[in-house]
């Protein structure tokens, strides 16, 4: 009885290794024929589970003939039973008699002091001991004295001594063999375990990752949400705020003295800054969560960014700064919303307007570019396919302003975001207008991105895909995800 | 640990554990050297081109009783200790019954041992077992080379220290077999506790110990080898003599 206290039962290299996981079945037959070939005894190979690894092919005359009798297979398979069974003591081995007057020498093979398995040499004759037992004639009366008397000469001739010492050398061989072969088996048993424990552990890993994926995004879901709620609840006491403060400034509660009006001016002026804060808000809300529809149609960029520059004259006009629109004629259209791209360059001008000096000049300028491949490796490899998808139309807002850094210019895009937060009194905004944009053109499939001016300011660029000339535009209304 | 109760035979795993280059496979060597013929079993290691272990050494050890009544396997592992197999020695650590923790004496290997425990504990731990339970013992070995950790520093640490610590210079042989002596102790008692196989196989555990030491050649007293450890007053050699 044995019993496995350990707490890895299958612990590599712990328990006795199997002789049939140690050696190469086919080699081993190929070793047992050489045996033969030179001892010419026949040998064969068992495990310690009884399974007959190897043996000689060639069955003696003798053996085939009692083997042709019923009675005589019986008594045949029993003593080869016992020769696979027989427990063996000693590191010697011993011998077993056949009943045909041969005799077999069974010798164990070890390893680091386990039996785990034997080997048979013989049948063999001892050429001292030829005569014919009795116990023969016992098996079967109907076996015939003359061709046992023709066939035993026939039979492998060898002493006992001989037999052991080949039975011996075998062992010497095989524990060569074994030795490697264990370690070989046991390199192999690890490497596979190994690699089962890693993936065990990276597939553990994995899973865990991807719960905590997916609690992001819910928990990014939850916020876009909560943003939209309560930018909704805010706006409506606002609305009652503003309008009661028109009201009282209009004069319909009674004069104001000028004091009084300063007052309800600057309460007016921070409740409308609020209001656009909370507008953008939501705006950012709806885009982050995907529920901003942007519809498809054929856009002309001329009139969006007029538009865009009218609304901000006004504001421009404060500051004495120039706005200028410089749109070619021939410039195809693009498919998007023209809303929501106004929104894009009411943003951009704005913000433009916003940081640059008295006296100053914004421009916006619109012309058709055809991208570089970035993985293009310089030839014009399929060129002739992709050069339509590279056709895009790049809007430059280009401002004589303080501009902005390039170690900033991917970060003004993240909401609430300002370069330097000294200026972000000086500079009233809610922060949100140009995460805005970032949304709204990623929307569009397009690109947005800030360079240097000179000799002072900024240019946003903003790239959106041309039309091809061959597609009619989809007027249907989308759903555009942005996030997730 | 195996039991076969038939041929009265315990197998016992213990598991030489370190960082990368301490000295588990010289332990190792040096043990094999040590014992004799009758005893040892062949050292198998699987390294790579450069020496280094690529999965693990395995040293079979076999100590009898003197009536050959009763015989005493052990398997000594080591692991890997190179980061990139972390698999592996968590796999060889797998049913460990006792833990020889080979550290590099070296200043400049201090964060590196006190990592290689870590790993130790954490592997430990994913196997449900907690360090505190598992017999461990710690070797400071590389003792002959400059810019060690100091003898008083040990012994100061090792005076608060829950394992047997021990100093070794490996590649002499020096330490080894105090080492082995001692793990092999510690193993034993905390098995029989869990176990109560001195009573279970009828095996003087005192005895079984002190056969282990002589048959790696050792002529002292075992008691007096393991008294040779700094601190751990816990890990106290059995009654029946003063160290």
């Amino acid at each position: 009885m044995s019993e496995d206290i350990s707490t890895g039962a299958d612990s590599i290299g712990l328990g006795p290794p199997r002789l049939e996981d140690l050696v190469d079945r086919e080699s081993l037959r190929a070793m047992v024929a050489s045996f033969e070939q030179i001892f010419g005894l026949h040998v064969r190979i068992v495990s310690g589970s009884g399974v007959n690894l190897a043996s000689t092919t060639n069955e003696c005359g003798l053996c085939a003939m009692v083997n042709e009798e019923p009675s005589g297979r019986r008594a045949c398979a029993r003593i080869v039973a016992e020769v696979k069974r027989l427990r063996l003591v000693s590191k010697e081995g011993t011998e077993h008699p056949c009943f045909t007057g041969a005799r077999y020498r069974l010798m164990p093979i070890q390893y680091e002091g386990d039996t785990i398995g034997r080997i048979i040499v013989g049948p063999y004759v001892d050429p001292s001991n030829e005569s014919i037992p009795d116990e023969l004639f016992q098996v079967s009366s109907r076996i015939d004295m003359g061709r046992v008397a023709e066939l035993l000469p026939l039979m492998p001739h060898a002493t006992d001594v001989v037999a052991e010492a080949v039975a011996k050398h075998l062992v010497a061989v095989l524990d060569v063999v074994l030795w490697s072969g264990h370690k070989a088996h046991l390199t192999s048993t690890m490497h596979i375990a190994s690699m089962r424990e890693s993936f065990r552990e990276l597939t553990k890993k994995n899973s865990a990752l991807e719960q905590a994926y997916a609690k992001q995004k819910e928990l990014d879901k939850l916020k876009s949400h909560f943003l939209a709620t309560v930018s909704h609840e805010l706006r409506t006491p606002l609305t009652s705020i503003l309008g009661y403060g028109e009201m009282l400034s209009g004069g319909i509660a009674g004069e104001l003295t000028p004091g009084q009006l300063d007052f309800v001016k600057i309460i007016e002026s921070k409740s409308n800054h609020l209001l656009e804060l909370i507008m953008s808000l939501l705006d950012l809300s709806k885009l982050e969560s995907g529920t901003v529809m942007i519809r498809r149609g054929d856009v002309l960029l001329a009139s969006v960014l007029n538009e865009a520059v009218s609304t901000l004259t006004p504001k421009a006009s404060k500051k004495s700064i120039a706005l200028v629109v410089d749109v070619p004629e021939d410039l195809p259209v693009v498919v998007g919303d023209p809303e929501r791209l106004r929104q894009v360059f009411i943003n951009l001008t704005e913000n433009a307007i916003k940081f640059t000096p008295e006296n100053g000049r914004v421009t916006l300028s619109a012309r058709q570019v055809e991208l570089t491949d970035p993985d293009d490796e310089g030839d014009d490899a399929g060129l002739v396919l992709l050069a339509p998808l590279r056709q895009m139309i790049e809007v430059r807002v280009s401002d004589s302003g303080i501009g902005i850094p390039e170690a900033e210019r991917t970060k003004v895009f993240d909401p609430f975001y300002q370069v330097d937060q000294r200026h972000s009194r000086e500079y009233e905004g809610t922060g949100l207008g140009l995460s805005i944009v970032k949304r709204l053109v990623d929307g569009h499939r397009g690109t947005v991105h800030i360079e240097g001016n000179s000799p002072q300011g900024a240019v946003f660029v903003v790239r959106l895909p041309a039309t091809p000339a061959s597609e009619t535009a989809q007027q249907a209304a989308v759903a555009v995800r942005f996030a997730g | 640990m195996q039991l076969d109760f038939a041929s009265r035979e315990i197998t016992i795993k213990l598991v030489y554990y370190g960082p990368a280059l301490s000295g588990k496979t010289t332990n190792l060597v040096a043990l094999h050297a040590r014992a004799g013929s009758d005893t040892r079993g062949r050292l198998m290691t699987l390294e790579t081109q450069d020496d280094r272990t690529l999965f693990f050494d395995l040293l079979p050890l076999t100590f009898r009783s003197k009536d050959g009544d009763f015989s005493l396997r052990i398997k000594l592992f080591t692991v890997p200790g190179q980061p990139i197999h972390a698999a592996t020695r968590k796999l060889v650590l797998q049913g460990a019954d006792g833990v020889a923790f080979i550290a590099d004496s070296r200043i400049a290997e201090t964060n590196r041992t006190a990592e290689s425990y870590l790993d130790l504990r954490q592997n430990l731990k994913d196997s449900g077992i907690e360090i505190k339970k598992m017999p461990v013992i710690i070797q400071f070995n590389k003792r002959d080379l400059p810019d060690i950790r100091t003898d008083d520093e040990l012994a100061r640490l090792a005076q608060k220290s829950a394992e047997p610590v021990f100093r070794a210079v490996a590649t002499r042989g020096i330490g080894v077999v105090e080492t082995f002596i001692c793990l092999l102790w510690n193993t034993w008692r905390s098995l029989d506790q869990s176990h109560s196989l001195a009573k279970k196989l009828s095996i003087d555990g005192d005895e079984m110990v002190k056969t282990a030491a002589q048959q790696l050649g050792v002529t002292t007293p075992y008691r007096e080898l393991i008294a040779t450890r700094m601190g751990a007053i816990g890990a106290n050699p059995p009654p029946g003599g003063t160290p």
